[in-house]
């Protein structure tokens, strides 16, 4: 079931409401309603909906030039997981905003403050300039056993000037949004500008992009997650955890609630401004039971993924399947506490959209950031493996395998309008066809790879910090052939592992070598399920892995996972990403144990 | 903007909550990051973190604001003691810290400017220049960041604190050109970068690089290995963050002891016979931090009620023993122990006089680590940690340096690393490459380890 952006919940069906449509420059299909797109590159698939199909739709949805005409389609039911409503495959264009900007922050004087920056910098020599207003609000509520033990509400406010001059960045914030701040922000992003000029031995140069001038967008929210009082989120929270705490064998809870705010203010010295705002969450319930006698304790998490949605994720089951999930985690844990522990080797692993998003966000999603992939990050975060020199050729993985770059699929934690260089988003391939063709870029890195224009990554996670090029939604299409279930891969295996839910990762700094645990093992014998194992980790190099990704589940198996922590950069920057992927079937990957590998 | 007196004063005569606290932190922060000999990204950043702390009843909210303008520090004094309302009873509850005013509390913060990297700036400019020169073929790879953080704790108990932190960092990371699998990193901790010694640093990194002419494939496997200074305060961190009472007594911890009964902890447990004694202690000259708790979010290891707490040495490990937990007042209380918060420093100490170089002189044949990277929990109830070597791994034969092995994936719980450590040498000032970003003040000794756990091969170079 797909998600439509704007309507009610209770008002949505089964099915995805409205026709299909084709682009007019492509065969792919596109709905309007929903704004997905099916499949992402691809010829069309014999995927469709009911609705009134046949129609025509002729109108641009945005400034892109894009048209839409008829297409048809047959029926199709997407169900997924604990998802009620599955997130939209893909979503057209930046231009689609569906929320509201806040306006308390619409009364600041934003256009005046950018003016006097943009200005002063102008007057000092800068030959290109931007600036960002913008407001951060984040919420952390965490209950220990149903009662509160972390409570905290923030907002940083500030104001950023980037500068340009003689070919040299200079970058300076100031918290204050006043004139005055504003000008003398501007100087001191000069004055860094040209105190550091010794150090710079490459010229700063931008692809270009088209002038927005005074876009909004504003990414599609029910209820704003801050206008939901504290009482009621507490009280949620705290039935979740008694629910739990209720049942043989649970004998902790830790409950975390996180709650993001962004509200954003860009204008430059080419005339493009823009006005955004975008909400996101992530809700964690975790189930521990202790055996003190033993010295062991085990936890069980709920897979529900961060997501760039309001308070309705939580409140009414209508989103996600809570009741559902936390039902089922007393009887999960119990079956891990008990479950043998594995025993090291080889196995064919059949790997859930809940864990498999965490190895493509470290082993592609990183893997593909050009400024990693020439080094900008070698000292820190680390390079890449998968370098410009091997763009079109690198065997990233099997033939199957399609990954996408996007920060506009609806509710994705990077999807968003335009990014901090002034960019209008959009989706792209990363890797077709088991082959490398694409990477993440900025203004800066889109001209060093000689593209046109940037990808749109350009993101800083405040007012306080300088636009780096950040992850966009990277994601793993579906089989755009046959929507081949979970169920249908684990019958395929004979001795292996079918894993559920992330927990423990680590990747090396040119995204080689990896070793993932997660929340549940099960062990497969003869094509089913065969109860559950415990200490699993899996070890691998990326290409090897990939290469070894022999089938990958249909839509109906896909979800958006994702995390609102990823680090990158000095000083350290936090971005939320989301990654779509389907089940999928890799065979012969090293499992270790990893209480043997503590020397237990 | 506001002056730190006005905006203290103006929230506490807002506040009508049964108890307030105010944190106030003005940071003024520049930094320079340069890649492939040449500057990257750069910044001057002035930002003001300011929370307010109300307790009313037994219940806290905890909202933060900018502090820019006073109607906005009323707004979050409001705020506050609305969530303090609306979230029911705190687990953590314990009276306000009570005590004296700072006789500087009244004082402007402290800032820093980019020319705080004159010398820096030029030192770098030449060395980029003579990395490409013929023969060297080096590219320089780096960091440099200093920040002066001023934090101003005003409580409606009358307790006035004020503290300025400043913390200078600087990583250098040099590859060759033609083969960046020579990769070689030196990092170090400076209050205000006046005693840097960059030709020193730079030295270091070319001496590592001689080494990495020669390279060696080895496999999987277990080595004795020498982790030196860098890498020992990154396993340690993460042991000490560990380490907190409340997890350990409810039988979730690594530090809880099996079948002793509910609240059996393993405070007392020796883990090793050599003197090793780690500690947190705030005065330690030349990496001072504040002698109070300051913290905006309560933890299991510390408390908003806590704030202005005095905070005292603490040794985690003494002579070898596990001789400490975290205890915020509250769960002190609780457990039936003493409140015990973690310093931001760490200190290892009991070993020799015997530098990281001194250590490999002894060496038969072992491994000389640079750094970990990318540490994460693998099984909480072992503290089993993995993570990979980074940026040279030397193999040592016959007392000296050979060449350069192969990265690996490690395996290890850091209290099992204590468990059979061979040989401690001295204590230095050192920069940890995992968690610096969050704690850059540590001093650690190498350590011999005759079996750590190389569990795979990394291809990464």
């Amino acid at each position: 079931m797909l998600d439509i952006p704007g309507k009610n919940a209770a008002t949505r069906s089964p099915y995805i409401a409205g026709a299909l449509k084709r682009f007019a420059d492509s065969a792919r299909y596109y709905c309007p309603e929903c704004v997905m797109i099916w499949p992402p590159n691809d010829p069309a698939v014999p995927l469709t909906f009911r609705g009134d199909a046949g129609s025509s739709y002729g109108t641009p949805v945005t400034d892109c030039n894009r048209y839409f005409c008829t297409a048809v389609s047959e029926e199709h039911t997407f169900q997924s997981s604990l998802f009620r409503t599955l997130p939209p495959l893909q979503l057209g264009s930046a231009g689609v905003s569906t929320g509201t900007i806040d306006t308390d922050f619409l009364a600041l004087p934003l256009r005046s403050l950018a003016d006097a920056a943009l200005e002063r910098a102008r007057e000092l020599g800068a030959e290109h300039a931007d600036v960002r207003i913008e407001r951060i609000t984040g919420q952390l509520l965490r209950l220990r056993d149903g009662a509160v033990a972390t409570m905290q509400d923030s907002t940083t406010i500030g104001l950023a000037v980037r500068v340009i001059v003689e070919g040299t960045w200079g970058f300076a914030s100031h918290l204050e949004l006043t004139p005055t701040s504003a000008v003398t922000t501007a100087q001191r992003a000069v004055e860094v500008a040209r105190t550091l000029r010794p150090l710079n031995a490459e010229r700063v140069e931008l692809a270009g992009e088209p002038v927005h001038a005074g876009v909004v967008w504003a990414g599609g929210h029910e209820i704003d997650p801050f206008s939901v009082p504290l009482s009621e989120k507490v009280a949620l929270l705290s039935e979740w955890s008694h629910r739990l705490l209720a049942t043989d064998g649970i004998d902790h809870t830790d409950v975390i609630f996180r709650a993001g705010r962004e509200t954003k203010f860009y204008a430059d010295s080419d005339g493009t401004s823009t006005t955004q705002q975008r909400v996101r969450m992530h809700p964690s319930v975790t189930a521990i039971a202790v055996d003190q006698a033993a010295g062991l304790f085990e936890t069980m998490r709920t897979c529900a993924p961060p997501t760039a949605r309001g308070w309705e994720y939580l409140a009414g089951n209508t989103v996600w399947d809570w009741d559902s999930e936390l039902a089922q985690l007393p009887e999960w844990l119990a079956e891990k506490v008990k479950a043998p522990s594995v025993a090291p080797g080889r196995y064919d692993l059949v790997i859930d959209p809940t864990n498999l998003w965490l190895t493509i966000h470290e082993s592609i999603g990183h893997a593909t950031e050009y400024d990693r992939a020439i080094g900008y990050e070698a000292a820190y975060a680390g390079s890449s493996f998968a370098t410009p020199d091997k763009l079109g050729t690198l065997h990233y993985g099997s033939p199957i395998m399609h990954v996408t770059g996007d920060r506009t699929y609806p509710h994705g934690l990077a999807t968003i309008g335009y990014d901090d260089d002034g960019v209008a988003t959009s989706q792209w391939d990363l890797v077709r066809d088991g082959t490398l063709v694409g990477y993440q870029t900025d203004r800066v890195f889109a001209r060093r790879l000689g593209l046109e224009r940037s990808a749109g990554c350009a993101y800083a996670d405040s007012p306080h910090h300088v636009p780096i090029q950040r992850m966009a939604n990277v994601s793993l299409q579906p089989d755009s052939t046959s929507d081949t279930s979970t169920a249908e891969l684990i019958s395929g295996v004979q001795r292996g592992i079918y894993i559920v839910g992330d927990r423990s990762w680590s990747i090396d700094m040119q995204r080689y070598n990896f070793q993932f645990t997660g929340q549940r093992f099960y062990r497969i014998e003869n094509g089913a399920l065969a109860g559950q194992l415990r200490d699993v980790a899996y070890q691998s190099t990326t290409t090897d892995f990939w290469g070894a990704m022999e089938a990958v589940g249909g839509p109906s198996t896909w979800v958006l996972g994702g995390a609102i922590n990823c680090g990158k950069a000095q000083p350290g920057q936090v971005a939320a990403v989301s990654h779509g992927c389907p089940s999928a079937l890799f065979r012969d990957i090293n499992v270790l144990n990893a209480r043997e590998e503590a020397g237990e | 903007m506001i002056s730190p007196d006005e905006l203290t004063t103006t929230a506490l005569d807002a506040s009508k909550a049964d108890g307030c606290t105010v944190v106030l932190t003005d940071t003024s922060e520049v930094n320079l990051r340069w890649a492939n000999s040449t500057m990257t990204t750069n910044g001057h950043s002035t930002t003001r973190s300011f929370s307010v702390i109300s307790v009313v009843g037994d219940s806290v909210g905890v909202v933060s604001g900018n502090g820019a303008e006073l109607d906005e520090v009323r707004a979050v004094v409001a705020a506050s003691e609305q969530a303090a309302r609306e979230s029911g009873p705190a687990q953590d509850v314990a009276p306000l810290v009570e005590g004296e005013a700072d006789g500087d509390f009244g004082e402007p913060g402290a800032a820093t400017e980019i020319g705080v990297f004159a010398r820096l700036t030029g030192e770098l400019a030449a060395t980029f220049d003579g990395a490409g020169e013929s023969g060297r073929g080096e590219l320089l790879y780096g960091f440099a960041d200093h920040r002066v953080e001023t934090t101003w704790l005003a409580s409606s108990t009358g307790l006035r604190r004020r503290w300025v932190q400043p913390t200078g960092t600087i990583e250098i990371n040099a590859k060759i050109a033609d083969n960046l699998g020579r990769s070689a990193w030196v990092g170090a901790y400076t209050a205000d970068f006046t005693d840097l010694d960059f030709p020193a640093l730079v030295a270091e990194l070319r001496r590592r690089l001689c080494w990495s002419k020669r390279q060696v494939q080895l496999p999987a496997g277990r080595y004795e290995t020498i982790l030196p200074p860098s890498a020992v305060a990154d396993l340690m961190l993460y042991m000490v963050w560990s380490m907190d009472g409340r997890p350990a007594h409810e039988g979730r911890s690594a530090f809880a002891v099996p079948g002793k009964g509910p609240g059996a902890t393993r405070l007392g447990e020796q883990l090793t016979g050599l003197p090793l004694t780690l500690s947190s202690d705030p005065s330690v000259p030349g990496l001072q931090t504040a002698p109070f708790l300051v913290t905006t979010a309560s933890s299991d290891s510390a408390s908003v009620f806590d704030n202005g707490a005095p905070v005292h040495r603490v040794d985690w490990l003494r002579n070898g023993t596990i001789n400490a937990l975290a205890y915020p007042r509250a769960a002190a209380q609780e457990f039936g122990a003493q409140f015990t918060s973690p310093a931001e420093n760490l200190i290892l100490t009991g070993g020799s006089t015997a530098r990281t170089d001194e250590l490999v002189a002894r060496t038969d044949r072992g491994l000389l680590l640079t750094c970990l990277w990318y540490i994460r929990e693998v099984d909480p109830v072992s503290l089993l940690l993995t993570g990979l070597t980074r940026d040279g791994v030397y193999l040592v034969e016959s007392g000296e340096v050979v060449g350069q092995v192969n990265n690996f994936r490690f395996n290890e719980s850091p209290i099992d690393l204590i468990r059979r450590v061979s040989e401690v040498g001295a204590t230095e000032s050192t920069l940890c490459r995992e968690w610096k970003d969050w704690f850059s003040r540590t001093a650690m000794a190498p350590l011999r380890i005759p079996d750590f756990n190389m569990s795979s091969v990394s291809q990464a170079s």
